[in-house]
């Protein structure tokens, strides 16, 4: 199998929508001209021309509603968000109108609607632009969330995304853009609602995704020297929530942390937490753990930032606080 | 009539050496950055001096000024100092954000510069709400609100020009036409083309568009804009033509636009070089004294990197500081 980087796989996901299907086009901000800021969509607006590569002007309500309308009526936009920081301007065109319509028009209207969006931390950004809001679009009904954490998932579940009749917010984390993966050259799926378990271990379970799923690995690893094995899920896609593979784990390690880069108040954490503390009680041998973001704004200074993401070295501590293994 | 008959020598002088601050101060910015001193996103304001050094001039110490993230050129023409703008940007405890807030937004409240921000449009309703905050108060202050040509696609600039113009709020909406909204032309961006100012009589401000490359033009339509709106008639509306001649930020390739395009404006519409050769041929500065006010840019800007390095990390205790305010 071929590796190749998590951006190729975006790419080449877009291009097979863009080659198979007429009704797709992508909008966004700069992802012409500009060759994608993130450079996903370099080359495309040659290849494609500008009918279907949409260089928009910088108006996220418009560009998410036009998008929303051009879906009503059965095309199938694809969004690029530059970063979900920048959403918030159109998160009422998602949550008020695009989340709802199947709904209120009670299954009249579908939203064929991906919305690709640049999320997370650590490139020293600061606080308007370091943010991850996937979690908060988990919590909408209507809407559903996808978060890969690797080439072969970034390609299988974009192609779901695009392949589903409801909107879809793809979060592609910026710090995962360059990693590598073995992707097939077949035809295969991601199926949403499907999680996996990135490396096994019978001593602790270790929930999570996105640019998580590498500080828990790392965690992991450190934790087997000194002779604790953790299992390490990787969540792929909140909404649907895949709450079955990580009650099975926890039958098994009786001892769980959820591992989630964004602010721990409110956060989707809580939401796996809790679902695991109800199916899962008499398994446990101590409370369902969070590690989470610090709630703080990000800060721009490197060593500050860092000390406001979850590490790997959190991630034991906080093991230890719990369960003491 | 000459520049001379219009201003004095050391205004002449000032708005020199303030344009040459930014200049060299930005060019040593990229410098750093390549050394990985400066971190994140970098947007230089390389020339595009003449706005913020003309219409800040026009300005009262108690006035306010306010931004987009590429704010370090007006940090500057506001009275930053180039040592503590430095060493935020080097993300250390003696910056002005202590280190916190990074390039893009720089805070220097007792100066009036009510910040650079990061979302795009986003400090134009902070503008009317200023501005609100000093009539309601019966305060005579002017808040001078800077912002791109891709701003103007947002819904906030539309609310903004409404509410203001709706209360008759002292704002000068400072507009820097640039040609781009990071690589997207504006006229592929805007409904009308590139001539902005247009819009602004849609909300019945009266506007204008200038040469935001001839300081002296800059200075000129922000004293008359200023005095209007601090009469109390509404606010203004200025669209300064410019271009920045270094890419939307320091990781740009510039796909989108030729070489020639910049070079031609580097080397015909300099700010800076075009003023200084209009003053040299009317003989009111001369030679020698530019050469001197230049070696003392470049070394206030050598001594605010120095000051940058050598000043502590902010400590992992502030890290939770002034979340909420006390
Ligand atoms: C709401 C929002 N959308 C997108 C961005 C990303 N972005 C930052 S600057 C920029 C271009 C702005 O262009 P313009 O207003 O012309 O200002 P210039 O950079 O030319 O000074 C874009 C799209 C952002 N920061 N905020
Ligand atoms: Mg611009």
């Amino acid at each position: 199998m071929p590796e190749i980087i998590t951006r190729e796989a975006i790419r080449l996901g877009l291009q097979e929508a863009l080659e198979s299907d007429d009704r797709v086009f992508l909008m966004g901000e700069d992802i012409g001209a500009y060759q994608g800021s993130y450079a996903v969509t370099k080359g495309f607006l040659e290849q494609y021309g500008d009918e279907r590569v949409r260089d928009c002007p910088i108006a996220e309500s418009g560009i998410i509603g036009a998008a929303t309308g051009a879906a009503m009526a059965g095309m199938r936009p694809i969004v690029e968000m530059m970063t979900i920081n920048f959403m918030l301007l159109g998160i009422d065109q998602v949550v008020n109108h695009a989340a709802k319509l199947s709904y209120m028009s009670n299954g009249q209207i579908q939203v064929p609607l991906v919305i690709r969006a640049v999320t997370g931390g650590g490139g020293r950004l600061a606080a308007t632009h370091s943010q991850n809001f996937e979690g908060w679009f988990a919590s909408v009904p209507g809407v559903k969330v996808a978060v890969p954490s690797d080439p072969y998932d970034a390609l299988g579940l974009l192609r779901t995304a695009i392949a589903d009749p409801n909107p879809v917010i793809f979060a592609e984390h910026s710090m995962l853009y360059g990693r590598r993966g073995e992707v097939p050259e077949e035809p295969y799926v991601v199926p949403f609602g499907e999680a996996i378990v990135r490396r096994e271990g019978a001593d602790v379970t270790l929930a999570t995704y996105g640019r998580m799923v590498y500080t828990s690995l790392e965690a992991a690893e450190t934790l087997s020297t000194r002779g604790i094995e953790a299992e390490v899920i990787d969540l792929r896609t909140l909404n649907p929530l895949d709450t079955d593979t990580v009650v099975q784990s926890v039958r098994k390690t009786n001892r769980v942390l959820v591992v989630e880069e964004n602010w721990r108040t409110g956060a989707f954490s809580a939401e796996i937490a809790s679902a695991v503390h109800e199916e899962a009680f008499d398994d446990l041998d101590g409370p369902v753990g969070r590690v989470n973001g610090f709630d703080v704004p990000a800060p721009y200074n490197a060593k500050l930032e860092d000390a406001s993401i979850p590490t790997a070295e959190r991630i034991i501590e906080e093991l230890e606080r719990l369960y003491n293994p | 009539m000459t520049i001379a008959e219009t201003l004095d020598k050391t205004l002449i002088a000032d708005l020199y050496r303030q344009m040459q601050l930014i200049r060299v101060f930005e060019e040593r910015c990229n410098v750093e950055y390549q050394r990985q001193n400066i971190k994140g996103f970098l947007h230089l304001y390389v020339g595009e001096e003449a706005v913020a050094v003309g219409a800040i001039s026009a300005l009262r110490e108690d006035d306010y000024v306010i931004t987009s993230y590429r704010d370090h050129g007006h940090a500057l023409a506001r009275g930053m100092e180039p040592n503590v703008v430095m060493a935020e940007l080097f993300g250390k405890a003696t910056g002005s954000s202590g280190g916190k807030g990074g390039s893009m937004h720089l805070f220097d409240v007792s100066r009036g510069f009510m910040g650079g921000h990061a979302i795009v449009a986003g400090q134009l309703p902070l503008a009317v709400g200023l501005a609100l905050a000093a009539k309601i108060r019966k305060e005579d202050k002017v808040v001078m609100c800077f912002f791109g040509d891709g701003a103007v696609a947002e819904g906030e600039f539309h609310e903004s020009l409404n509410f203001a113009s709706l209360w008759k709020l002292p704002v000068v909406f400072l507009l820097e036409n640039n040609l781009y909204g990071m690589g997207t032309q504006v006229e592929r961006a805007r409904a009308g083309g590139r001539d902005i100012f247009t819009a602004a009589e849609a909300y019945s401000i009266p506007a204008l568009q200038i040469n935001g490359q001839d300081v002296l033009e800059v200075r000129e339509a922000a004293v008359e804009a200023v005095q209007k709106v601090r009469s109390g008639e509404g606010p203004a509306f200025v669209e300064a033509m410019t271009y920045r001649f270094r890419g939307h930020s320091v990781a740009d390739p510039q796909a989108y636009r030729e070489r020639d395009e910049v070079d031609e404006w580097r080397s015909q519409n300099d700010p800076i070089n075009n003023f200084r050769n209009a003053i040299l041929a009317q003989e009111i500065i001369e030679e020698t004294e530019f050469e001197g006010i230049d070696k003392q840019v470049t070394e206030v800007v050598d001594e605010a990197v120095r000051f940058a390095e050598e000043s502590p990390e902010p400590s992992i205790d502030s890290l939770f500081d002034n979340i909420y305010a006390e």
